[in-house]
């Protein structure tokens, strides 16, 4: 599928998301409430099958957080990035992908383990990198360390 | 110190008709024999780690100066080259590998991030700013990495250290 047969395709399934291709990749914004069906259909739909989910990150925009899902197919040979803005930066929470991409299971602990982001219905969310006691968030930007110095 | 010189046991020799008589001091022969047999641990934890095994090896050879027993247990290693940045998760493994060496026992802490932090990870939250929070370190040795040569001098400045240690007598009690 090409970029515009993707972008109809999604707008059909979300009215309200937004598209932005300035970059290297079709990028679509959604919001966080909306993941977890029009995942499915991305994985699921045969003229689409995003098989591969090889980029999962967050990014930390201080009114809200963006989680990011690079999408590709090995099929179709087509890439986008699903873009899910969560706006509780408080309580930021969004539905679990790894029932849909295996590979997500790690990823998203890294996630919660340096921003926080709880994901629901996650089988083993835990910190993955640093020690089980250690508070905080570390890539948030309103993280504080009294031993790093203000820039 | 000429390297040379290390390798004569300190004391005065008599010729006598069937061999000889040697006296020295036993603060001297303790630390003659500690000091020229110190076994590091083997523990690297990044680059630095790459030259400290550049230092063991045929090029350089640090069993010139009695390196060369690498031990893989704490247990029986005198030395350890903190070679490489230690995360505050791995701070308490190192401790811990310290407090599992026997006494007398050495740290030479190889490189800039076990020194200060390090210059490209100084400020982040993970990284100990400086490997002398967790245990203490004997002998400094600057570099990102430090060259072979300037790791082997580490070592040799930690031997001079341990030819000045007492004892026994009334500099033991001093140094006490």
């Amino acid at each position: 599928m090409t970029n515009e047969e993707i972008k109809l395709f999604i707008s059909a399934h979300i009215p309200a998301a937004t598209f932005d291709e300035s970059g290297e990749f079709l990028n679509v914004i959604i919001a966080s409430e909306e993941l977890l069906p029009i995942m499915k259909e991305l994985r699921s739909n045969r003229d689409l099958e995003f098989d591969y989910l090889f980029c999962l990150t967050c990014i930390d925009w201080k009114d809200h957080l963006m989680m990011v899902y690079h999408l590709l197919s090995k099929k179709h040979r087509h890439v986008i990035v699903i873009k899910a803005k969560i706006t509780d930066v408080n309580d930021p929470q969004i539905e679990t992908v790894c029932g849909i991409w295996k590979t997500a299971e790690f990823h998203e602990r890294e996630v919660y383990d340096l921003f926080g982001v709880k994901f629901i219905n996650h089988p083993d969310l835990r910190r993955i990198f640093l020690m089980d006691d250690w508070e905080g968030w570390p890539l948030r930007k309103n993280y504080v360390d009294e031993n790093m110095i203000e820039i | 110190m000429d390297v040379s010189e290390k390798l004569i046991f300190p004391g005065q020799k008599h010729e006598t008709a069937d061999g000889g008589i040697l006296i020295t001091k036993l603060d001297d022969a303790i630390n003659w024999a500690r000091a020229n047999s110190l076994w590091p641990l083997v523990f690297g934890t990044s680059c630095c780690a790459i030259e400290m095994m550049s230092a063991a090896d045929a090029k350089y050879d640090w069993s010139r100066f009695g390196f060369e027993v690498a031990r893989a247990t704490p247990r029986q290693a005198d030395l350890i080259i903190v070679a490489g940045t230690i995360v505050m998760k791995m701070a308490p493994v190192l401790k811990r590998l310290y407090d599992q060496m026997a006494d007398p026992k050495y740290v030479i802490a190889m490189g800039a991030c076990t020194i200060s932090g390090g210059p490209f990870f100084y400020n982040t939250y993970s990284v100990v700013k400086g490997v002398d929070h967790v245990i203490p370190v004997d002998v400094y040795v600057p570099g990102c990495p430090p060259r072979p040569e300037a790791l082997l001098h580490g070592m040799i400045a930690l031997q001079e250290k341990i030819k000045n240690e007492h004892y026994f007598g009334k500099k033991a009690e001093k140094d006490k």
